[in-house]
């Protein structure tokens, strides 16, 4: 089970709901990743287009627990004014925390984030902060309040897998008691089972669904990825080593003498 | 009065943020509000006055990653 600010799923595949190709690819991706967290944002409404009301509407058949985001936002004061906009809309203490620091690699201002996870854990939210693998970021984020973190594997949007595996295992090794869910750059179910074999909690994807041929087969291969990796590090994965080790027993090997052996 | 309604220049004799949406035929939609950076709770627009130059946000539900 995953646990998040007291909340359990059995999923570990949180699903990004931008990019489908339609509404219908995106409530069958959602069924076939299994997912019970969707995520979602604001964006300003026409009063002659009227589409946020009609996405509203999908958001309510899909049955899923809501996040939330601030994606976009430049500055802690956005971002703040932004969630507190979007617990209103969606009903939710839960805010994918987002401060968006470079145009070119969406790298979180890591200053501003962890300014508006303060004041917004101070203000009842919480947060499940978009942030990068640096430890000294993380820890700052959670003395303000976070119990979950949400770390890059890469940029968003980019599907490059673990840029920096190192750091996310020494992540992994100083919060063993923090959800960790690995939050952008995805890009194969591969990068997702890594991860998972790792000790990650869970995985947030978007745009390796959503842009994928077949957005509804590629979600099922996420989850099976995801299932698949969380099993392998319940089972304990053996360690690498330099050298071959025979995995046929050796004693009675036919034709063998001992002088053979080097 | 002329206003910024959703980083768009917009004139508008609403007295309150609640006429305001009220007048873009928002009354019973699911948007959230803001003015001049600060997010304004629903219960709140009809005790906010507009003034000459205030800058409004009015967003709803959107996809997102």
């Amino acid at each position: 089970m995953l646990t998040l600010y007291g909340k359990s799923f059995n999923s570990r595949l949180l699903l990004g709901t931008a990019q489908y190709p339609s509404p219908s690819s995106l409530k069958q991706a959602v069924e076939a990743a299994g997912a019970e967290i969707v995520t979602v944002a604001l964006r300003r409404e026409s009063s002659r287009a009227r589409t946020g009301q009609g996405f509203w509407t999908l958001i309510e058949e899909l049955g899923c627990k809501v996040l939330p985001n601030t994606a976009g936002c430049r500055t802690a004061k956005e971002a703040i004014a932004t969630a507190k906009m979007a617990r209103e809309l969606f009903g939710t203490d839960w805010v994918k925390l987002e401060v968006i620091a470079n145009d070119d690699t969406l790298q979180p201002d890591l200053f501003g984030l962890v300014e508006a996870a303060a004041a917004l854990a101070g203000e009842g939210f919480e947060v499940l902060p978009y942030t990068t693998e640096d430890l000294s970021a993380a820890e700052r984020l959670v003395a303000a309040g976070c119990t979950v973190l949400m770390p890059w594997a890469a940029p968003i949007g980019s599907a490059r897998g673990l840029i920096n595996k190192d750091a996310l295992k020494t992540l992994r090794a100083y919060f063993p008691d923090i959800p960790l869910i690995i939050d952008a750059g995805i890009g194969a179910p591969s990068h997702a089972a890594e991860v998972m074999e790792m000790g990650y909690d869970g995985v947030l994807l978007n745009t390796a669904v959503a842009k994928a041929t077949d957005p509804v087969k590629m979600a099922a291969a996420f989850a099976k990825a995801i299932a698949a990796g969380r099993l392998a590090f319940e089972a304990g994965l053996i360690e690498p080593r330099d050298m071959a080790s025979p995995s046929t027993p050796v004693a009675g090997t036919p034709f063998f003498k001992i002088d053979q052996a080097s | 009065m002329k206003i910024l309604l959703n980083g768009e220049a917009f004139a508008t004799d609403a007295e309150t943020l609640d006429e305001l949406c009220a007048r873009l035929g928002f009354a019973q939609a699911k948007i959230a509000t803001a003015v001049n950076g600060s997010f304004v709770a629903a219960a709140q627009r009809l005790a906010t006055p507009l003034a000459d130059a205030d800058e409004i946000e009015i967003v709803a539900p959107r996809q997102g990653g």
